[in-house]
């Protein structure tokens, strides 16, 4: 009776045939279906009729993206070069809570001004920029997504700084110069495909504004609308240009150009960045349907509990381990047994979610931003090893503490409290820290939003951003429950049933 | 004859060290989750956006897992090793038992809360610039010691219907920290009102609110009155499931 076969055998059906426990299992899937599924959420996307929809541009590279901006521009045909000198970076920023309504000077740290060369003005069209930026210094950016530092620095009539883009071909290099005389390559980008006819000139665009906050217990954020002004002079070559705004400028003032003998004065609000959710971007993600994760993991932490610590209150335990000698195998099959069913329902409860929930959310109104295959996959696949994963670490801390009540209270304060406070109450700070340390960092596998280091935004734990790559924080978890099951294998093995 | 009753329920609770280290946990991570929020909280520049008497009690969060399973332990413990029987055959009133039993771990609730509590808001008070006299931050003292006190009886009825000590942790704690969860996933401003209105840990802690009264989404005793609530109904599941079948 030594087989691992029937080992595994015996624990399975010790775990199906308690009403409770199966029950338990089936409950974590139903729960986890039951609130990805509640229609919670409502938006105002399609829901007055054809034209309201939300549609995000679609950069080069088929990627989200935001493309506003003022654009002060004049058509460039085949090579060419331009250059300007920018002499003033000032702003606008949304008031604080508590004060008045309105807005105060300040400039956003990724408010962008400067050159640009676009194929033409349609939104979501190729570009590659030169820019002085509110607090990030000098970059070039091109096709949305790419971003190469320059000097650092803030810009000022007594620190002025000259930029220069030259296109040769689908080759667009970018220079920065503090005099106008010595010239330093800031960096180069190809651009497949660019026609000979493209729009350059001066853009400026300062992008949504948010900061967290943490009031009565809440973390939340505030933000809105920018503003950045920027004074241009030297442009060469000079010659007839037209001030217009690109992109849909709804909910953001439009922007202007003032020219003034060789003096622009450029105002613009937007971003020309690749677009994100969270309290600096719109919609939400398809992390948001898999919330009843939490209850799940509840649930197949009181079954994994009771899986190892019912033995020793009935006096099972002495009866399993006459059967089965080796105490390591019985641990494994047990394990093994819990962690599948776990894994099972988890996999079973995600799937339905992440299919179903993006079309509940979707028929709300709410714009969800799309996941690629792999991601959903890597979605429903993670979920279901972190519910597996943590059901082992729940089995481990029961075959060390053997009582049922510690266990389920330990398990729960490991996994389930981190995560509830670092969502809930505590500062970003303290919820990442808490996030990359304890067995919750295992939620980092439900991230389906991608950060990027060029648009700011608060990338907080509630907005779905986790301070770890996924299988990072799936890894942490499972470092926690390899811990555990090698104390539980000490102890097991030293000590009597 | 009562007092025999409430005697040989303090005796069982007094006597499992267990309990004993779980009422010194009750006071430690309570005032120890609410100095750590205390201290991370900025209020240097003398304007302080927060709630300060709110932010020091933020322990009472945490503390309430321990209430809870302090609670649970002090019934599901006779269920796990039959002591029950032995118990209903020297009280066979078994609604008397439990009165007893709600009493003995209300009581030592109150006593762990009415230390914790007050440690909390004093560490508030060494750290921001909170007093202590003023009668919205005493309606949150009193209000916090009570809520604790609730969730004590909200887990000893969940204990006594389930007579299970980790199902029943698992559905008291479940209970408590699902719903900030799911109404911090839901935006949809209606439902998420009428979520933090239900729940049993939200509502209840809106005692602990002294600022922005008309944010609430519900009013301070109103919301420990739905917390009262629940407790209500576990006592009354409890009470019938004992009545009803065999122990």
């Amino acid at each position: 009776m030594s087989g691992l076969g029937q080992l595994l055998r015996a624990e399975w059906t010790k775990l199906r045939t308690v009403p409770g426990w199966i029950g338990g299992v089936l409950a974590a899937a139903a729960v986890i279906v039951g609130i990805g599924l509640l229609p919670g959420m409502k938006g105002s996307c399609g829901q007055h009729g054809p034209g309201s929809e939300c549609v995000l541009p679609v950069g080069p590279d088929g990627e989200l993206v935001s493309d506003h901006f003022f654009f002060v521009h004049r058509p460039l045909a085949g090579d060419g070069t331009i250059t300007v000198r920018v002499t003033a970076l000032t702003g606008l920023l949304p008031a604080r809570p508590g004060e008045p309504a309105g807005t105060r000077p300040g400039v956003a740290p990724w408010a962008k001004a400067g050159l640009i060369v676009k194929d033409g003005t349609r939104v979501g069209s190729a570009y590659a920029a030169v820019m002085v930026t509110g607090s990030h210094g000098v970059r070039m950016q091109d096709d949305y997504t790419h971003d190469i530092a320059g000097s650092p620095g803030p810009v000022s009539a007594s620190a002025p700084r000259w930029l220069r883009l030259t296109r040769s071909g689908d080759t667009v290099t970018a220079a920065e110069s503090d005099d106008g005389t010595a010239w330093t390559t800031v960096g180069s980008a190809h651009l497949p495909g660019l026609p000979s006819i493209v729009q350059v000139g001066l853009f400026a665009t300062s992008p949504q504004y948010a900061e967290t906050i943490h009031e009565s217990g809440m973390s939340g954020s505030y933000g809105g609308p920018t503003q950045v002004t920027a004074v241009f002079d030297h442009v060469t070559p000079d010659g007839a240009w037209t001030g217009e705004a690109v992109g849909d400028a709804s909910g953001v003032p439009a922007g202007n150009v003032e020219r003034a003998g060789g003096r622009f004065t450029v105002t613009g609000s937007g971003d020309i960045a690749p677009a994100v959710t969270g309290a600096a971007g719109i919609g939400t993600t398809v992390t948001q349907t898999l919330v009843g994760t939490f209850v799940g993991l509840i649930a197949v932490i009181v079954v994994a509990a009771l899986f190892i610590t019912a033995e020793y209150r009935r006096g099972l335990i002495r009866t399993t381990l006459a059967a089965t000698p080796q105490r390591g195998r019985v641990l494994a099959a047990k394990a093994v047994v819990v962690g599948s069913a776990a894994f099972a329902a988890g996999l079973a409860g995600a799937a339905v979610v992440v299919t179903l929930g993006q079309r509940v959310l979707r028929g709300n109104g709410v714009y969800v931003f799309p996941a690629t295959a792999l991601t959903e996959v890597r979605l429903v696949v993670g979920t279901a090893a972190l519910l597996a994963v943590t059901a082992v670490l729940a089995l481990a801390i029961g075959a060390v503490v053997r009582r049922s009540a510690a266990t389920v209270a330990a398990a729960l304060v490991v996994i389930v409290l981190p995560y509830l406070l670092a969502m809930t109450v505590l500062p970003t700070g303290a919820a990442q820290w808490l996030l990359r340390v304890t067995p919750a960092a295992a939620f980092a596998v439900q991230q389906s939003a991608l950060r990027y280091p060029q648009v700011s935004s608060p990338y907080t734990p509630t907005d779905g951003y986790f301070p770890l790559a996924p299988w990072a924080g799936l890894a942490v978890l499972g470092t926690w429950a390899a811990l555990a099951l090698g104390l539980a294998l000490v102890q097991f093995r030293g000590r009597d049933a | 004859m009562s007092r025999h009753v409430l005697h040989a329920e303090w005796t069982k609770l007094r006597t499992v060290p267990e309990s004993v280290w779980l009422v010194v946990a009750v006071v430690a991570l309570t005032v120890a989750a609410s100095v750590a929020t205390v201290a991370a909280t900025a209020c240097s520049t003398g304007s302080c956006a927060v709630d300060m008497a709110k932010t020091s009690l933020t322990g009472v969060g945490l503390g309430q897992a321990v209430v809870a399973i302090l609670a649970v332990v002090a019934v599901g413990g006779e269920y796990s090793t039959g002591m029950v029987r032995t118990t209903f055959a020297a009280m066979p009133r078994r609604i008397t038992v439990l009165a007893a039993k709600a009493a003995v771990v209300t009581a030592v609730v109150v006593a762990a809360a009415s230390v914790a509590v007050p440690a909390c808001l004093l560490a508030g008070r060494l750290m921001l610039p909170l007093s202590l006299g003023d009668g919205p931050v005493l309606r949150a003292a009193a209000g916090s010691v009570l809520y604790l006190a609730l969730i004590g009886l909200l887990a000893v009825g969940t204990a006594t219907a389930v007579r299970d000590s980790a199902t029943a942790i698992g559905i008291v704690l479940g209970l408590l920290y699902v719903f900030p969860i799911v109404a911090q996933a839901v935006t949809d401003p209606e439902w998420r009102r009428h979520l933090l209105q239900l729940a049993p840990m939200t509502s209840g802690l809106a005692v602990q609110a002294t600022t922005h009264l008309d944010d609430l989404p519900i009013g301070p005793w109103k919301g420990l009155g739905v917390t009262a609530a629940w407790a209500a109904a576990a006592l009354l599941a409890g009470a019938l499931r004992l009545r009803l079948r065999d122990a």
